[in-house]
């Protein structure tokens, strides 16, 4: 599957982020597929986060190209990514929370009858029947649709935000540390959802400190230390062993780096 | 495990709906505790029913109707995060403006002897424009410099003050033409505050305008990425609650047939206690117009209720203080519980 064939969805060549002189990230050349699954790996401070913030449009890389469905762009913020099809999952900030569930699923996008600007009347009935549907699709269980998100637990916070993202994202789905706050049964929630993303075809980055989560889930594992790409691994062909020894510095036997381990 | 953890869940959701008791209920039932604690006392010290007495009642809310209408507006500024220092003020230099764009001709000292006997929809609509264009100045602020909505909107409140007085050099306008005292004249008051409570009500509750607000006042990040144009619509928000108190402003002159520059001070304060008091929370996200309402309401209560017992105005304004103390404790402490959840 994640053999080098397929459309090409994403694709950077040379990305670089500079902080002043911190090179947070260099010289990144990263490929994601049509359809393809695949997680982001790294110790602290390895570049994961900066990757997916030029990805997204948060920030703006320092050089390099990004191409997104064959054609360079470069997003001035995060509502022009999402207006090309990348949805994105942050950890904490995504949802109202004294909002229900059909009005976060629709935040910034909202229904209405007729359009009076931003006095145009609310089409509840239709968001609460998609956000009913896009819930069925996406496997997620709410028993009160009308419930505050901040009467919900953490998993089912997570598993709106999620189902926002499946809903509306067309091309392509970032998750940063989707289940990093999630007990056992609410992690095993989210990552059915994203097995079944998977079978729908939609293309998943997945940055996870969770090895056990990115074997389990993802097609290929692309590893990241101190600012570059170390490796990209496809799941079939590795073990934890082998991407610990990447993540660490180990295996590529730079021996300066080995005080680290 | 799993066994355990899903009984958990379900043990806990009637805990969880718990808090989807409407707010508004409780401050319905503190309304009707105090007023009934007059009536009691009414009986005791005066011989007489406190409520049993539509003059008094229809005093009552008139009383407290044109600071309502303030307060509506204040009640979305606070449900976004912010608050609204300024309309006191503002009440002060539109009812200076409106006014003396009103005034008849037959009156030789009018502040524009060219522009007298205008009609009403001149002094309506100029005091109007101004109160939205200094409210869009507090949102702009707000939303741009990343000020705080505390300073932003006290700068305002000094200069527009500072305006007021040095429009007719403090002198009061008075003799406006008797189209526009029909504004402020007998019930209409009380009217103009249903009207605009009503709309906005149904605006906050069924428009985009009204789930953005509680969006932002929510999780303003959120917000952000999920493409709401945060700024623009801050600056809505300041801008209804700017053009409300310049109806308020209007409605205190025309009613008292006469503008001075020290019209509505400390209205500022009572419009956010009646918000508070009426279940908004001053965090943001939480809060609504009939809360509000009901929170005017305790006010009105309240003060005809010591005119009533005839006490000193002294003792109103302590307990006033003291009632808004305690509906800001009740918001920290049911945030609390919400955090321990």
């Amino acid at each position: 599957m994640s053999a080098d064939d397929g459309r090409i969805i994403l694709q950077t060549e040379a990305l670089t982020k500079h902080y002043g002189g911190v090179h947070a990230l260099d010289d990144a050349n990263f490929i994601l597929r049509d359809g393809e699954h695949v997680a982001i790996v790294g110790d602290n401070g390895a570049g994961k986060s900066t990757f997916v913030r030029q990805i997204t449009g948060v920030e703006q890389p320092t050089s390099g190209k990004i191409f997104f469905d064959g054609e360079e762009v470069s997003f001035k913020n995060p509502i022009e990514a999402r207006d090309h099809g990348i949805e994105t999952v942050f950890q904490n900030l995504a949802l109202a929370d004294d909002l229900d569930v059909p009005s976060n699923l629709f935040l910034g996008r909202e229904e209405t009858y007729f359009n009076l600007g931003p006095f145009s009347i609310l089409n509840e009935r239709s968001m609460g029947q998609k956000a009913l549907s896009a819930l069925k699709t996406t496997g997620v269980k709410i028993p009160d649709l009308k419930n505050k998100i901040r009467n919900m637990s953490g998993g089912q916070r997570q598993c709106v935000a999620i189902s926002r993202a499946a809903t509306f994202a067309s091309k392509l789905i970032i998750m940063d540390e989707p289940t990093a706050a999630l007990g056992v049964q609410e992690t095993a929630q989210v990552e059915n959802i994203i097995r079944g993303l998977k079978e729908r075809g939609i293309p998943l980055i997945l940055v996870s400190h969770n090895l056990r989560q990115v074997l389990d889930l993802v097609d290929r594992i692309w590893v990241w230390r101190r600012g570059k790409i170390v490796g990209a691994v496809d799941r079939d062909k590795t073990d934890g062993n082998e991407i610990v020894s990447l993540i660490t510095g180990v295996k590529s036997g730079v021996d300066e780096e080995a005080a680290f381990v | 495990m799993a066994q355990v953890a899903t009984t958990g869940t379900t043990a806990s959701l009637p805990d969880k709906s718990r808090p989807q008791w409407p707010a508004e209920f409780n401050v319905f039932i503190g309304l009707i505790l105090i007023a009934l604690v007059f009536e009691a006392l009414g009986w005791i010290f005066q011989g007489h029913s406190f409520l049993l007495n539509f003059q008094r009642l229809s005093i009552m809310v008139l009383q407290v109707s044109i600071v309502g209408i303030i307060a509506v507006g204040v009640t979305q500024v606070i449900i976004t995060g912010g608050i609204d220092l300024s309309s006191g003020s503002l009440v002060g230099a539109t009812a200076m403006i409106a006014m003396s764009l009103a005034q008849v001709s037959t009156y030789e000292r009018a502040v524009f002897p060219a522009l007298t006997d205008l009609p009403v929809i001149v002094p309506v609509g100029v005091g109007l424009l101004c109160g939205l264009a200094a409210g869009f100045v507090n949102g702009a602020l707000i939303a741009y410099t990343k000020i705080p909505p505390f300073i932003a909107t006290l700068g305002m409140m000094v200069t527009a003050r500072g305006f007021a007085k040095w429009y007719t050099k403090g002198q009061p306008v008075s003799f406006p033409t008797d189209d526009f005292a029909a504004i402020g004249a007998g019930m209409n008051p009380v009217l103009i505050f249903i009207a605009v409570a009503v709309l906005f009500s149904l605006i906050l509750r069924f428009t985009v305008y009204g789930r953005r607000t509680y969006a932002i006042g929510s999780n303003e990040q959120a917000a952000r990425v999920s493409g709401i144009n945060v700024e623009h619509h801050l600056m809505l928000v300041y801008g209804i609650a700017g053009g409300l108190a310049a109806l308020a402003g209007i409605v205190l002159a025309a009613r008292g047939l006469t503008a001075q520059a020290g019209a509505g001070v400390m209205y500022e304060l009572d419009a956010i206690a009646m918000a508070v008091i009426g279940g908004t929370s001053l965090s943001g996200g939480r809060g609504s117009i009939i809360g509000t309402t009901l929170g005017m309401l305790i006010f009105g209560v309240i003060i005809s209720g010591f005119t009533f017992l005839r006490l000193d105005a002294y003792y109103q304004e302590m307990i006033k203080g003291a009632i808004i103390v305690i509906a800001v404790v009740q918001d920290v402490y049911r945030q609390r519980m919400r955090g321990r959840i």
